[in-house]
Order: structure tokens, then C-alpha cells, then sequence
């Protein structure tokens, strides 16, 4: 059992290429319990984005452990750590059973009745004095589409605010906007079944046998095969790719531009470019190469802080590539310059003309296991179906669904972003803030801020989750959330497979699918449609998803082929999943047609540097017209750089045995013993210079505030300093929190987001490293 | 040949500009978008500031300048909305300097003039470009929910 912490990608089962990857059925459960004795229930796991077929295995209505889907597509029967332990949470004794609403300044149990009814009747006065933008929904990564769906419904089109945004924004955001700038649409190109076939990898800044275990297992079964294929990595850390990669680049965080600039500059001047397809199947290519005209490798080298050489290395392995499968994540999401730089992993696929073909294509990966929905349903700063908000025919095919007039539905301008609506909170014209599944008390930069805001006296937090965490301590309602498993519904994965998730057990004591509590909200609140029937037309998940299907018809995400019956017993499907492709699609954009049309593209686009907005007619005049389209960014150095006074680069990211502020995975006993606090990570040179050895408690400081961890002397490159954001304070010993011995990563973290993607930048901050 | 004039007069155009933005960034540190792209629109306007100088010196004459810069906005409940709006228009009016300047170049065939105004004249359409976007975001909370 313990050998799936101490090796959580398990045995190797090697194949050569276009040969399919093994089956290996992954299997945990509770001690005593054998597996012949459980009911098993369909579902996948929600504890990365990887989205692992899985069946949940019941007993005397409990859930006693999981078991992989060999069938499925995405993991062949393979689990990560955090599948084979996390659902012990489901079991924990510190379950949310009762709602809770604030009385006298205490948080007192109540019944569901006082609970909403305290919800709904602040936000009809809201709706009534001031109107829909005193109101903000601030959601997760973890629902499922079904919840989520019935959020954007709610929000959008009953209360009719702009202000819904999700967790997803800090996860997935980027993603997203890269494939809108560059494709015209939201959409993984690519699918995972790539990665046996193609014969080169490129990794830029994901760390993925941290984040998506079975990925890496999938990667690592190539590349411990025949025909291994080739493997770049950029990423400032050591991390287990770069160890098996045959050219790593540890750039300094926040120049992830000027290196990927200087390798299209390679592409370039070697002509490795495939010509013909790009002059058949982009636009912008001249624009291009002007912007990386004197992006030269030793340009690069002197920002960066590797030499040279790698860089040309790099470039010509990508430029010999025949088969080019290019994955991006956090470390390019979360740093500095982040869709500029997605767009430019983009761009080296498009020049390469390597997209739309088995081995070869882009994965813009996203974070949380659901984040996908939230793009697709509207939840994450989009319209519902990938619908574009600045084309008043979207907006109107939207209404039309919903039955509610189009000035309903806010359109002015983009969905207001996570961090605009926590702005909007601390100026106070966002009165109620609703904060469902997330904990933004831990993952919000600049922590100190964010618990400000969440105390002001004028704002009513309501908060829906299973647990009692950071966030719900500043609650003026909390409500009991069902948690998978106890719920029906689907989601979605990085690779666009769709699974289905039976209610396995039910709810504890009286906790609610977040769907229901939603209904329950839409009722009391009186929402209608246009002719006064209620606006929300469903009531079970299965009635969700047929709207859904609706909602998506002959739009990029199409769920219209599938249904909870096609989803029942087999593997998962991919959209889009049409009459005309009954199965799903494995890969899109195979005919080297984008979805850059005026009329159905999701996004006019954006200048990358400065997120100045481009307009329908700007879009226009670039003719694109199915196209891809290859935006140029210039290189521009990071907010914060570091001085005298904070000499470091300050990282954070995730470790391999926790998911997000560890409200699950920190109440599965494996995973929390195997990390069980935060660390500091430095290089070895560092340490010697601040006379720090593994181990030593060492605190952290930037301008916003400090953390205390003890340090690990690891592979890290010079000059930065990692910590692991995962650690917030509900299981310490210090119940004053911050005040007692700080270690949130993000008290360090600084408040500034990405100019076109809107996602926060935590990769890039000044600190300073001193030994207690 | 007024063309010193005219370059002298973009020359405090970007200059004001960049005291603006700089004026601006301060004051809306809170407004953290607003802080960190203004603090880089202020660089770019003294970049703009520079690359112009030796060309000044070309076309000079001793002809100084100039009208007062847009006032500081008073601040009240629509602050930010008063600042981006003077920063649209002030940003507007460099806009419209460069391109006076461009058409002169071209009259006047100075290539290296020409360069000049071609890059940075798009930097500044593009700083014109976000403050208008921003604006249309930061309107209907401002105006309607508070």
C-alpha cells in the first residue's frame, strides 16, 4: 500500500510506440475489506484534471475504497496516489451535516429553511435597492458540469449579474484564453492518446508527475520503452521530467517569453517551419517573425539565465521533431507574460504544422479536475457553449434558450474576473458573495488582503462545502455540501472525456448536492423566465445534462450525442460527440480548419502584452476565416524583480500527495502523513550563503508578508526559493492561524493577474530568505 | 519648417503623459491592474520621450512650449473612472501628435524619424486601446452598483 506513496506512478509497463498503452487495474481499499465483498459504482476521480475512470467501491452504505477502470480511455485501469487514498475524506468525522448562520458573531447550527432563507432574503433586497451587481458567485474546480450549468443559469440569466467566476480563474484561465487567441475557440486540440504515438515532448512548465500522476505514468512507459521519444523541459526546478528529459532548461521564473521567443527565432533562421501549412493554415506569420526577428539564443540566455547552447539544443530537437506533443501548465499559467507565452507554445506547434494528427498537437492543461466545465457552462469568466459576449447573436441564441430577454443576460463587457470581484468586495459594491467548494482564504494572492475582505461587516459570505475550512470560519451562512460520490453527474477532463459519476452512498446528516441547494435558492428567490414559468426547467442531474446538451448543440463543446446511458459501463467519451461522430473525437482541428470565424469564434482576441481588446471589426480585418492564428508577444520583464532588500525568486506550486488547500487530501491518513506541512525549498549554494541546512526552520518574507516551514536543500536552481501553497491552517496546533506560526504560501504572494487571461501570477515575487 | 515645433510639442505630450500615468499608478495601487500597466505605460511614454530627443535637436529652433497638461481629477466615488477617462484623453492627444508627426516625416523624407514615430505611435494606439477597454469594464459597476 505504503509503495504508491514512496513510487506513486507504480510498475512501468513499457510499449513501443503506436502501440497501445497497457492495462494495469489500480485498486485500493480499507483494510479488512475484500473486493469481492463491495458494490462497485461508476465515477472518476476529481483530485487532478487528469480524470481517472474509476468505480467506488460501497459497503453497509459507506464508501470503502476505488478501483480503475481498465476500460477507460484515459487511464487504462491506472491510479495516482491521490485516487487510490483521497476518498477517505468522504468518511471523515468533520463532515459539514447542519447548515450554519452567524449570530452575535458565533457561527450557530441551524436548519436548511433559516439557512437560505437568511441567503435569499439579503440578495431579493439587493436585487430590489441596488440590482444584480451587489451580488457575486465565487465557485470551484471540483463541481460537476450539472452544478455548474445550474449556476450559470442562475447567476446569468435570473439575477442577471456579471459577477461568476471560479477558482478555475487561478487554474485554467490561461489555458482557455490561449486556445480562444490562437484557435478562436476553447477546445484541447490534442488527447492523450498522443503521447503514443508521438516522438518528441515538450514540457513547458508542468510538473507533471506532481499534478497528473497518471499522465506521467502514460509519458513515462514511452519514454522507458522502444523509440523513446525526445523530451524538452523548461521548468526552474529539477522536478521528475527534467531528470528523465534529455535537454532541461531551468529558466528564471517569469521569462518564459523571452525563451520561447528565442526558440521560434530558432524554428526561424533553420527553417524548420513547414511553409506550405502555415501559408495555407495561418494568418499573422510575418508579424511573427518580425517580433523574434533579434530574439536571438543568446538574447535569451542573458534574461533566462541559461546558456546558450541548451537553447539551440532545444530548438533544433523541436525542429526535427516529427511528431511534436507540447504540454503547458502552471508554470507558464501562473508566471509572468502567461498567455503570451501558452500563445507561443501555440505557435511553435502551428510553424511546425504539427496539430490535428495522431503524435502531434498542443495540450494546454488545465488544473482542477472539473475545470474544463466551468469554461464550458459559463462558470469561468465565459458565456455558456463557448458563446462569444461580444456577439449579440450569441447572446441572443443564449436567451432564446433560457427564455429571458437579452439585456438579461450582462454583455458589456467579459465576465468579471476572481480577482476584480474580491476588488469589488473591498470597495463594497458586491454586498453578497457566495463562495461554493473553494477556499480562497488559502489560494487568493496576498492573503492578508483576501481575510480583509472576506471580514468586512458589510459583506454577506455565504459559503457551501463539506467542511468547515479557512474560508467558512469568515461565513455568515454555511451550507452543507454533498461531495462526490454522493451525488450523480458529470465532468470533464484536460483531454475532453466526459464521465459519468453515480451516487455511490448518500450525503451525510443533511448536507445537499450543490445543484439542489441552487434549485432550492432559484425557488425562493422567485426566478423566472420570460413568461413567468420558473427559469430553471430541471430538477434532477439527468434533466440538467439533456438542457445542457441543448445548450451546446453546434457549438465547439457539443454534448448533443451523449447521453448518462451511452456514458453508463464503457469508457468515457470525448466531445465533441455529435449524431455525425456518435463516438467523440479524439483529436480536433484534423482537416487543419480553426474556429476562427467571426461569426462562431468564442474570442476576438486580444493584444497579448497589454490585454487591450480587439473588436469584431478588428478581428475582421485580419481575415483569419478558419486559420489559425499566430500572435506575436514582445518580452517584457516581471512586476516584481528582486533587489537588495528581497534577493529571491519566490515559486510556489504543488506536491505529488495534495490537491488545492488539502481539504481532502489532508483527511486521507497516507497522503497527509506522507506531507504533512509546508517546506522551503532552496538551492544548495543559497543555503550555504544564509547558513541553512535541510531541515532548519527558515522564514520567508516579500512586502505582503512572511511564512515559517523548515527547508529542504534540493535541485532547485539559484536565486529561487519554492514553497508549496497547499498549507492553510485548519489542522494546526495554533488556532490563531497567521498570527501563531504562518505558513500559507500565498501570505507571500502578490496581487496582479495576467493582462489577458485574468489569471493571478504566482510564480514571480520578491522575497527574502532569513534562518529562525 | 514647423516640424520642430510639432515634435517638441509630442515630446511634452508624452512627457505629461508619463507623469500622468505615473500620478495615476500611485494613487490606484489598490487597483492592481491599473497600477502595474500604468507603471509600464509611464516607462514606454519615457521611452517614447528619448527616442524622439535626437530628432528635436534636428528640427529645433528655439521654439518652446506649451499648454498646461490635463488636471488631476479631484477625488470622489468615481475616481478611477476620472482617472483612466484624463488618461484616455491626454493618451488620445499624444495619439493624434504622432500621427501629425508621421505625416510630416514623410513630407520632410526622414526616413529616421519615420521609424521612430512607427513605433512608438502603435505602442500609444495600443495604450489608447486598453484604457478604453478598462473603461467599459470599470463603467456599469461604478455607475450602476454603487
Amino acid at each position: 500500500v505504503s509503495d504508491r506513496i514512496k513510487n506513486p506512478w507504480g510498475e512501468r509497463t513499457p510499449h513501443p510506440a503506436a502501440s497501445s498503452w497497457l492495462e494495469r487495474v489500480d485498486l485500493q481499499l480499507a483494510s479488512g475489506v475484500s473486493e469481492h465483498d463491495v458494490r462497485w459504482i461508476q465515477s472518476a476521480c476529481v483530485l487532478c484534471s487528469n480524470g481517472c475512470a474509476l468505480d467506488i467501491g460501497v459497503l453497509d452504505g459507506r464508501i470503502v475504497g476505488v478501483r480503475g477502470r481498465g476500460v477507460d480511455r484515459v487511464n487504462h485501469g491506472r491510479l495516482g496516489p491521490k485516487g487510490l487514498f483521497g476518498w477517505q475524506a468522504n468518511n471523515a468525522t468533520d463532515r459539514l451535516t447542519r447548515p450554519f448562520v452567524r449570530r452575535d458573531g458565533e457561527l450557530r447550527e441551524t436548519d436548511w429553511d433559516t439557512a437560505m432563507g437568511a441567503v435569499a432574503t439579503r440578495a431579493r433586497e439587493l436585487l430590489d435597492s441596488i440590482g444584480p451587481g451587489a451580488i457575486g458567485f465565487y465557485s470551484s474546480g471540483q463541481l460537476f458540469l450539472e452544478d455548474y450549468y445550474t449556476l450559470a443559469l442562475v447567476a446569468r440569466g435570473g439575477i442577471g449579474t456579471h459577477h461568476l467566476d471560479g477558482n478555475t480563474r487561478l487554474c485554467t484561465a490561461t489555458a482557455g484564453q490561449a486556445l480562444k487567441e490562437t484557435f478562436g475557440s476553447d477546445g484541447q486540440p490534442a488527447s492523450y492518446g498522443d503521447v503514443e504515438h508521438c516522438d518528441t515532448l515538450f514540457h513547458v512548465g508542468i510538473n507533471v508527475a506532481e499534478t497528473q500522476t497518471v499522465l506521467w505514468m502514460r509519458m513515462l512507459d514511452r519514454l522507458h520503452g522502444p523509440d523513446r521519444p525526445r523530451l524538452v523541459v523548461i521548468d526552474p526546478r529539477t522536478t521528475y521530467a527534467a531528470r528523465e528529459a534529455d535537454v532541461h532548461l531551468p529558466i528564471r521564473n517569469g521569462t518564459n517569453v523571452a525563451l520561447l521567443n528565442a526558440l521560434i527565432h530558432e524554428l526561424i533562421a533553420n527553417d524548420w517551419v513547414d511553409r506550405d501549412w502555415v501559408n495555407a493554415h495561418t494568418v499573422g506569420f510575418d508579424a511573427l517573425a518580425q517580433t523574434v526577428a533579434s530574439t536571438s539564443p543568446e538574447w535569451a540566455a542573458e534574461i533566462c539565465r541559461v546558456p546558450a547552447a541548451p537553447i539551440r539544443e532545444a530548438a533544433q530537437i523541436l525542429g526535427e521533431a516529427e511528431l511534436l506533443l507540447s504540454f503547458v501548465l502552471q508554470g507558464v499559467y501562473q508566471s509572468h507574460g502567461a498567455t503570451a507565452a501558452a500563445c507561443q507554445v501555440n505557435n511553435i506547434n502551428l510553424l511546425r504544422g504539427m496539430i490535428g494528427r495522431p503524435g502531434a498537437g498542443v495540450l494546454q492543461m488545465n488544473g482542477q479536475p472539473t475545470a474544463q466545465n466551468t469554461r464550458e457552462t459559463g462558470c469561468n469568466g465565459d458565456l455558456p457553449g463557448f458563446r462569444n459576449w461580444q456577439n449579440d447573436e450569441h447572446v441572443r441564441e443564449l436567451a432564446e434558450l433560457w427564455n429571458v430577454d437579452e439585456l438579461q443576460i450582462p454583455h458589456w463587457g467579459p465576465p468579471t474576473h476572481a480577482m476584480e470581484i474580491f476588488r469589488y468586495a473591498e470597495q463594497g459594491s458586491i454586498k453578497l458573495l457566495w463562495i461554493i467548494g473553494t477556499n480562497p482564504a488559502v489560494s487568493l494572492p496576498d492573503l492578508q488582503r483576501i481575510r480583509r475582505i472576506l471580514a468586512r461587516d458589510e459583506l454577506l459570505v455565504v459559503v457551501s462545502d463539506a467542511f468547515l475550512t479557512e474560508t467558512g470560519a469568515f461565513a455568515d451562512v454555511v451550507l452543507p455540501a454533498a461531495l462526490w460520490g454522493e451525488k450523480t453527474g458529470t465532468f470533464t477532463n484536460a483531454d475532453r472525456t466526459v464521465h459519468l459519476s453515480e451516487r455511490a452512498v448518500e450525503p451525510p446528516g443533511e448536507a445537499r448536492p450543490d445543484m439542489e441547494i441552487l434549485l432550492d435558492f432559484a425557488e425562493r428567490l422567485g426566478l423566472r423566465d420570460k413568461n413567468g414559468r420558473p427559469l430553471v426547467k430541471w430538477r434532477t442531474p439527468e434533466e440538467c445534462f439533456e438542457a445542457w446538451k441543448e445548450c451546446s448543440r453546434g457549438r465547439p463543446c457539443d454534448y448533443s450525442g451523449l447521453s448518462y446511458e451511452k456514458l453508463r459501463g464503457g469508457s468515457g467519451i470525448q466531445w465533441p460527440c455529435t449524431d455525425e461522430a456518435p463516438d467523440g473525437t479524439e483529436r480536433l482541428y484534423t482537416d487543419g480548419v480553426f474556429v476562427t470565424f467571426p461569426e462562431r469564434c468564442e474570442d476576438y482576441g486580444h493584444e497579448l502584452v497589454t490585454g487591450a481588446t480587439f473588436t469584431e471589426a478588428e478581428f475582421k480585418a485580419m481575415g483569419a476565416n478558419g486559420r489559425a492564428i499566430l500572435r506575436p508577444a514582445t518580452y517584457t520583464p516581471p512586476h516584481e524583480e528582486p533587489s537588495d532588500e528581497y534577493p529571491f525568486v519566490l515559486n510556489t506550486g504543488r506536491t505529488v500527495y495534495h490537491f488545492h488547500t488539502r481539504t481532502k487530501t489532508g483527511r486521507a491518513a497516507e497522503l497527509r502523513a506522507a506531507a504533512p506541512d509546508a517546506w522551503v525549498e532552496l538551492a544548495p549554494s543559497d543555503a550555504e550563503r544564509i547558513g541553512v541546512q535541510e531541515g532548519d526552520r527558515v522564514r520567508v518574507e516579500t512586502p505582503r508578508g512572511a511564512i515559517e516551514a523548515d527547508a529542504r536543500v534540493t535541485g532547485i536552481r539559484e536565486g529561487v526559493v519554492f514553497v508549496p501553497f497547499h498549507y492553510g491552517y485548519w489542522d494546526t496546533d495554533e488556532p490563531e492561524g497567521p498570527d501563531g506560526r504562518p505558513r500559507a504560501a500565498n501570505e507571500l504572494t502578490m496581487t496582479i493577474w495576467d493582462p489577458v487571461s485574468k489569471q493571478p501570477v504566482f510564480k514571480t515575487a520578491a522575497a527574502r530568505v532569513v534562518k529562525r | 519648417v514647423k516640424l520642430g515645433l510639432a515634435l517638441e510639442r509630442l515630446l511634452s505630450g508624452e512627457q505629461r503623459l508619463a507623469r500622468d500615468y505615473r500620478a495615476v499608478a500611485e494613487r490606484r495601487r489598490d487597483d492592481h491592474d491599473v497600477h502595474h500597466e500604468c507603471s509600464s505605460f509611464a516607462r514606454q511614454c519615457e521611452a517614447h520621450a528619448e527616442a524622439l530627443r535626437p530628432h528635436i535637436r534636428r528640427y529645433a529652433k528655439g521654439a518652446s512650449v506649451d499648454a498646461p497638461g490635463p488636471a488631476i481629477p479631484e477625488p470622489g466615488g468615481l475616481e478611477l473612472l476620472d482617472d483612466l477617462r484624463s488618461l484616455f484623453l491626454a493618451a488620445e492627444g499624444v495619439s493624434i501628435l504622432w500621427m501629425m508627426a508621421g505625416q510630416a516625416a514623410q513630407a520632410a523624407r526622414d526616413r529616421e524619424l519615420l521609424d521612430v514615430v512607427r513605433s512608438c505611435h502603435s505602442e500609444t494606439e495600443l495604450q489608447v486601446k486598453w484604457l478604453v477597454a478598462r473603461i467599459k469594464v470599470a463603467a456599469p459597476q461604478a455607475l450602476v452598483a454603487t
